[in-house]
């Protein structure tokens, strides 16, 4: 994409693509029964199987020179891949359902919308819908007194950049892949690896220090290390790096997304 | 008066394929005007270019007056479109499905409510406004996807094959509305393979074949100067009518079973023949949209 190109893209970028949020919202009020059930129920039974079943092998994990209770430990990653799932389940299959069989995104581009506000739309819903997956999780969680507040407040503010950026990631693949069916992979490839080796269900550093490295670079383990900070009371003392990181993978990725997809969609 | 829109060299290729190739022409306001033509001859692709969903690759096309490259958002809240797929919102009702669509141009709540009664009253769906997508006939999806075209009160309408899958009663109801639009002033344009729908609801139409313009006019002064005014068709034909025929100097084609003589006076060709052949397997009708429209793109299959 040359800079000339990026600037066309970004001015096509307006207000409007909220109205696509909109829609999206709509949808997911009129069947939100089904939507909110997943991520109150989810760490429920998450939390029974490892707080009752591992935790009862292991009780207490030492975490950054601390021994923390291990279903307390596990929280903070749960609410990490809740919002990983969330958007990025959005904004491949869903997003895809959209595109391709439902064809909504033509009738939306006759409307004074650009394909650009659409894609912003979508992605500004699926940050939304991570986010309140994760809020919703965090009342279900609280049931257990595993996290602290105040602190832990700042998880849902926090929740809106993670989300972005697996939206941004989801709609990179949305804008490439032949057909639906076609998301096992990156499913395979990258998610379900960040989703076991980001720091969620143990700490990393009893990994291998290239594993540990290599964890490092997952965006998915600067998620969970923010939020479990946050959940255990205390600001992340990297919060600026880790910040910093996720900012730089999420802009380009939802910008590369945006891109990806106009070239799929604009003939 | 200026035109509502504009095409002089219009071109759109894709990779090698050239699906439109440098067509021209002019629309008026307030006339209906119809782009009919076999599958792929570049109808859908021209009209996506003018509600500027695709971006043209050579030549100039302007929609009120303005450039579809600099002011697509400008043009696109003046049109409204009925895309020949289904696009409806399957997770919405019909009433919501007009409301929602409002939105997109800025429309409030409350006016958005007034237009989507006032729609659908007029399209016959206020009984159904609260049904499902998936609950409704092909025919009333048409409808209410017709209904959406007009949320904005577009000063142009685009019908892309409206009635294509219908029952003949459904794309009846449709015709009504739209000669109902018609008569209210509203520009359409509308594109068809179907003949009889060309022929009465277009004020002028083109026909359109592998990317260019065949011809231009009104469907009746296109038939009388292209085809004459009568077709004599015989079936069966024995072997020797066309020599008959050429040596007559008549204007036919022929396929393995039929043979089509184009003429002014049907009457006279018709007893010519009769005196020759068995009469009854000798027709005389009036010519049509369908005869000129074969005439001129052949009569192999596409696709």
């Amino acid at each position: 994409m040359s800079p000339a190109g990026l600037g066309a893209m970004l001015r096509n970028v307006s207000l409007r693509s909220m109205r696509v949020w909109q829609r999206n919202r709509d949808v997911y009020f009129v069947t939100w029964k089904t939507n909110l059930f997943p991520p109150l129920a989810e760490p429920i039974l998450y939390l029974l199987a490892f707080g009752a079943g591992i935790g009862a092998l292991v009780k207490e994990v030492e975490y950054r020179g601390q021994m923390v209770g291990y279903t307390a430990f596990i929280a903070p990653g749960l609410l990490a891949t809740q919002v990983m799932f969330q958007a990025f389940f959005e904004t491949t299959y869903n997003t895809f359902v959209r595109m391709h069989y439902q064809r909504t995104f033509d009738a939306i581009i006759t409307t004074p919308l650009s394909l650009e506000d659409v894609m912003a739309g979508e992605l500004l819903w699926a940050t939304t819908k991570g986010t309140i997956s994760c809020a919703v999780m965090m009342v279900a969680i609280g049931f257990f007194g595993l996290l602290h507040y105040p602190h832990a407040l700042l998880i849902v503010p926090f929740s809106l950049l993670a989300g972005l950026l697996f939206a941004g990631l989801g709609l990179c693949f949305t804008g490439v892949v032949p057909q639906i069916d076609s998301f096992n992979l990156p499913t395979f490839l990258f998610i379900m690896p960040m989703f076991l080796f980001s720091g969620t269900f143990f700490p990393l550093d009893v990994l291998p220090l290239w594993a540990q490295r290599l964890a490092n670079l997952l965006p998915l383990t600067h998620v969970a290390n923010v939020m479990r900070e946050l959940g255990l009371g205390r600001m992340p003392a990297d919060l600026g790096w880790d910040l910093l990181y996720l900012v730089a993978l999420a802009l380009p990725l939802c910008l590369l997304g945006i891109h990806l997809m106009k070239r799929r969609l604009v003939k | 008066m200026p035109s509502v829109i504009e095409a002089r060299g219009l071109t759109k290729t894709f990779g090698r394929l050239v699906a439109v190739n440098g067509v021209s022409f002019a629309i008026d306001a307030g006339e209906c005007y119809g782009f009919l033509g076999p599958n792929g001859a570049g109808k859908t692709t021209t009209v996506k270019m003018i509600h500027c969903s695709a971006p043209i690759t050579s030549g100039d096309l302007s929609v009120f007056g303005m450039g579809v490259r600099d002011t697509p958002r400008a043009i696109k809240r003046r049109i409204g479109v009925c895309q020949q797929e289904d696009n409806l919102d399957p997770d919405f009702s019909v009433r919501k499905n007009l409301t929602v669509f409002a939105r997109y141009f800025g429309i409030p709540g409350v006016q958005a409510a007034d237009r989507a009664r006032e729609l659908l009253e007029f399209m016959g769906l206020w009984e159904r406004r609260d049904a499902r997508i998936r609950e409704l006939s092909g025919g009333l999806k048409r409808r209410l996807a017709i209904a959406r075209a007009l949320v904005n009160d577009p000063d142009l309408l685009i019908l892309d094959e409206p009635t294509t899958g219908l029952d003949p009663q459904s794309r009846h109801q449709v015709w009504d509305r739209v000669r109902t639009l018609r008569r209210q002033g509203k520009t359409i344009l509308l594109t068809t393979h179907y003949m009889d729908e060309a022929q009465s609801l277009c004020d002028r139409l083109v026909i359109m074949d592998h990317g260019r313009i065949l011809v231009e006019g009104a469907p009746s002064d296109l038939v009388r100067s292209r085809v004459g005014r009568e077709v004599v068709e015989v079936y069966g034909f024995p072997p020797d009518l066309p020599e008959y025929a050429r040596g007559q100097g008549w204007t036919f084609e022929a396929d393995t079973h039929r043979l089509w003589i184009y003429t002014d006076s049907g009457e006279a060709v018709f007893a010519a023949i009769a005196r020759l052949y068995p009469a009854e397997r000798c027709t005389v009708r009036m010519a049509g949209l369908e005869d000129l429209f074969l005439k001129l793109t052949g009569r192999e299959l596409r696709e």
